[in-house]
């Protein structure tokens, strides 16, 4: 069993952490009624004697005594951190775990990571090398930020680099929070896309996903939930947005909903590799299956059911239904429309008592509405694990390796472009030491090599599939023995 | 004579477990039809084979498991021991941490080479523990990492070790329509490997096990484990002890030497499949009864038109009239219509099985010209009935049957190769785009061969 990191850089990527880690707890305490150690729950979480001061006190198996999160908070500014510190989570985490500075990245992303990159490299790496050291064998580095602000963008791409160096073998996830079009940030198309490059080059894998796509899920939960549409009511604990049941209670913050949606998207991915199931499904083969180049690594997910209803008996119409959900535009975690764009592959995660006959029906029956790049007419991938999320009966998590995202960085190239033509905002870029506009214009051009990729693939879309000429082999069998003589190619 | 198993990957494990326990029940059955002392024999011979003894008389099984990650095993090591009736060794495992990530060039390149210490050394303990050793079933998938990189590159070194001994690869053929993205590479790698060092490939496509669940046992919600189930009811038929002639009084005492000796006349024709009736869900099964003409009349013809299962036969199939020429070579545009066999055998289980007629099997027509049927077809008769059925019959044919399916692999994966795609994820860890050149010749080889028969 592998072990997994993450790293929370900037305010949203911490609020996004804490969110995780309490579900997180809450998860493994619905599975491990018995308070033993497992290997499941050292996926995420070290098991500590708080007796005994200083490093050691790492206790690897028998009875949970204190459970620390496997975990690196970072930020600029110490409001975040503070508060979860202060919060019902603050066991969780140990002092030794977090770097925080007073005044912020101010939404620059050059403050972010060339001045406070520079500031605390050693510092960062000492601690990420700590968190290593506590793992058995450690397989992700999953790191959270938002795209359009300064510390998670600058500073959660600088270290990307460093991890890349640092731990060559360890798969980088990155969950980026893209801005969405009415974004109060100003300067934050030209934090995204200096960020993009920094993806682009350093990212394994790329989890986009943008606020107003949440927003509208949270929408669609609240109205249905509201509506009384629904003849039985909802089972609270499995809204996908709920916190309710955690084991902490926390003060509800305006973007805990969403945040709670990225957190459950984090612990179904890894659900496979924490739990057991009929087909299992680990961290290295999402890489694997899903990136079929290296730069075209950005995955577009789906959560589905969004709630489930107190109905016990779950008819097969209604698990059909959690298939077809996962390709409608309404469940993805990211503005885009999988379904009428080109697929390089697919991923179908699923939890719950869900066996391989259910999911080879459904594939059966979506395919002839999807598109799939020639070479890849069968890209699907599948798992199957036993333990359904808190809550739920069962679900599903789709990953999508889709053309679907290039309307996303088409935008946000415009936007970086109506900025960039006026040089607004710019001195505060370049002012920072070791900035240029060079760096802006190699920024826009991988990004732009990036779309082009994407436009080249869809340009085959719907193009007959040819099934290209094989190798022709001669054989020459004479008639008395048997053995193949010659072999030529013609 | 003893076989020693290998279970890799999860499949591997998984499949192993059923395997195991499928033998061990069929045993122990009340329903074997002979008197004590057959029982008794048979039972002998099955423990022998698959089982030692250990000082409080529970069954271990003569196995080797082998994972990169610790899930699968554990999962396997607990069903076994709860089962209360047998138990895989304490020692016989072999587990990392960090899986193969479904990649076949991490799996023969890196784990392999790695881990290849550990794993023969436990290989090596299983096979002292023989008193006379048979040789090698190796359980795995072909679309995973493990199970087909590290199952390539155990086989390779049991051929330089084990030289003398044979070794039988039981392969799981994925779905045609994705378990694993990758697949088509890793199917292709895995073959052309083990067509090199393997003795026999014994092939179980899951789609057509997948039918069997969903058609003749009636299944609505088909899990792995009714598929590992149905797979493992057809390879307890074939492993059971037999007898070795029609007068002889005791079992056959080499199962995979006369398996291979009848059905690999040629190393360039090794692939093996299996079809079996009657099989069907125990609710019905209780409600029929069979003729072993009936039986043998489906399985001929399954076998002549080459259907997966006993529903859905084409009966207009007929095999070409002996005497005229053959009616040209086989062509993969068209519908696959006459299966021709290098080698069948048939084995037979249960009551009356004596007057069992297998003339039919026997018509020359069957077969390719190089092998008289009278050394291209065997039967093995034996009284003592197989897990409840009162009669069964297996058919194990060295045939055409496997040709298109892997046509389709290989079009698929070449396909999939022209465009390069995934193909950084296999040179990362050694393998290059020639070894999959080699791969992709090797196996249009062997589709030309057993197009050409």
């Amino acid at each position: 069993m592998t072990q997994s990191v993450v790293v929370q850089v900037g305010q949203c990527g911490n609020q996004i952490g804490c969110c995780f880690w309490d579900l997180a707890l809450r998860e493994h305490a619905a599975v491990n009624q018995k308070g033993i150690y497992d290997e499941a729950i050292s996926s995420f979480f070290r098991n500590v004697d708080t007796r005994v001061v200083g490093d050691g006190g790492s206790i690897s198996k028998g009875k949970i005594c204190s459970l620390k999160a496997r975990a690196v908070l970072i930020d600029m500014e110490e409001g975040v951190v503070n508060e979860i510190l202060q919060g019902p989570l603050r066991d969780v985490f140990d002092t030794k775990q977090l770097i925080t500075d007073i005044s912020g990245s101010g939404n620059n992303w050059a403050v972010g990571h060339r001045v406070f990159g520079s500031l605390y490299q050693d510092q960062i790496l000492e601690k990420l090398r700590k968190s290593a050291e506590h793992c058995d064998c450690l397989q992700c580095f999953f790191i959270i930020h938002s795209m359009g602000g300064g510390t998670g963008s600058g500073l959660g791409t600088f270290l990307l680099k460093m991890l890349e160096d640092e731990f060559p073998e360890v798969y980088r996830f990155v969950t980026s929070i893209y801005p969405s079009g009415e974004d109060d940030v100003i300067t934050s198309p030209y934090n995204s896309i200096l960020a993009m490059k920094e993806l682009n080059e350093h990212a394994d894998c790329v989890l986009p996903i943008d606020n107003q796509s949440l927003f509208d899920i949270i929408s669609k939960i609240d109205l249905m939930v509201n509506s009384g549409k629904l003849g039985t009511t909802v089972k609270p604990k499995s809204l996908v947005t709920s916190s309710s049941g955690a084991l902490k209670t926390r003060h509800k913050k305006p973007f805990d909903a969403m945040n709670n949606i990225v957190a459950n998207l984090l612990l179904n991915l890894t659900s496979s590799a924490r739990f057991e199931g009929s087909l299992n499904m680990d961290l290295n083969e999402i890489s694997m299956n899903l990136v079929p180049f290296p730069q075209l690594h950005y995955l577009v997910s789906s959560l589905t059911p969004l709630y489930t209803l107190t109905d016990v008996n779950i008819p097969p119409r209604r698990l059909d239904q959690m298939f077809s959900d996962a390709f409608s535009k309404d469940h993805q975690l990211l503005r885009a429309d999988p379904k009428h764009s080109l697929y390089l592959a697919c991923a179908l995660m699923v939890r719950g008592n869900v066996q391989i006959s259910d999911v080879r029906r459904n594939i059966e029956r979506l395919k002839p509405s999807l598109q799939f790049v020639s070479w890849n007419q069968e890209g699907w991938k599948t798992s199957l694990c036993s333990i359904p999320p808190v809550g739920h009966s069962h679900s599903l998590l789709a990953l999508a390796n889709n053309t679907c995202v290039k309307p996303t960085f088409m935008e946000l190239k415009e936007r970086f472009m109506r900025l960039y033509k006026k040089k607004a905002h710019l001195h505060h870029y370049l002012q920072v030491e070791g900035m240029e506009e060079s760096c802006f214009t190699e920024a826009v051009s991988s990004l732009s090599a990036l779309i082009q990729e994407y436009n080249q693939l869809d340009a085959t879309k719907n193009m007959p599939v040819q099934d290209l000429p094989r190798l022709s082999i001669a054989i020459i069998l004479s008639s008395e023995n048997i053995s193949p003589g010659s072999l030529q190619f013609l | 004579m003893s076989v020693v198993t290998v279970q890799l990957g999860q499949c591997g494990n998984q499949i192993g477990f059923e395997v195991f326990d499928a033998l061990l029940s069929d045993s122990h059955s009340s329903q074997g039809l002979c008197c004590k002392r057959e029982n008794e024999a048979y039972q002998a011979s099955c423990k022998e084979r698959f089982f030692s003894e250990e000082e409080n008389g529970v069954p271990i099984a003569r196995a080797v498991l082998v994972d990169m990650e610790p899930k699968v095993i554990n999962q396997t090591l607990s069903k076994a021991a709860q089962s209360g009736r047998w138990k895989y060794g304490q020692h016989a495992c072999f587990c990392q941490k960090q899986g193969s990530g479904n990649n076949w060039a991490y799996g023969y390149s890196v784990h392999g080479p790695r881990h290849e210490e550990s794993i023969m050394d436990l290989i090596r303990k299983e096979v002292e523990k023989c008193d006379s050793f048979s040789g090698f079933f190796i359980i795995m998938s072909m679309a995973g990492g493990t199970g087909s990189g590290i199952g390539a590159f155990v086989t390779q070194n049991l051929q330089d070790q084990y030289s003398n001994s044979l070794k039988m690869n039981q392969i799981i053929w994925p779905y045609g329509t994705g378990e694993v993205i990758v697949q088509n590479y890793n199917s292709i790698l895995t073959l052309s490997h083990l067509y090199r060092s393997s003795d026999a490939l014994l092939v179980h496509e899951n789609d057509a096990v997948h039918k069997i669940c969903a058609k003749l046992m009636n299944i609505k919600q088909i899990s792995f484990s009714d598929i590992n189930q149905v797979l493992a009811h057809q390879l307890g038929s074939v492993f059971q002890p037999t007898y070795s002639a029609e007068s002889s009084f005791h079992y056959r005492r080499n199962p995979l030497g006369d398996l291979m000796e009848h059905l690999v006349p040629h190393p360039e024709f090794k692939m093996l499949s299996i079809r079996n009736v009657p099989h069907m869900s125990e609710n019905s099964l209780a409600y029929s009864t069979f003729t072993w003409a009936g039986l043998l009349k489906h399985l001929r013809q399954m076998l002549i038109s080459n259907a997966k299962m006993e529903e859905g036969i084409d009966w207009h199939v007929r095999p070409p009239l002996s005497g005229l020429p053959s009616l040209g070579k086989m062509s993969l545009n068209k519908d696959l219509h006459f299966n021709t066999s290098i080698a069948n055998l048939v084995i037979l289980r249960g009551k009356d099985v004596q007057s069992a007629d297998v003339e039919g099997f026997k018509d020359p027509a069957l077969y390719t010209s190089w092998l008289e049927p009278v050394n291209a077809f065997n039967v093995w008769k034996t009284q003592r009935a197989f897990s409840k059925y009162e009669k069964s019959a297996v058919l194990v044919s060295n045939s055409q049957f496997l040709v298109k399916p892997l046509d389709m692999i290989v079009g698929k994966a070449w396909n999939m190769f022209a465009s390069k795609a995934y193909i950084h994820q296999y040179t990362k860890f050694g393998i290059e785009e020639e070894d999959f050149l080699d791969s992709f010749t090797s196996l249009e080889q062997v589709v030309a061969s057993y197009c050409n028969l």
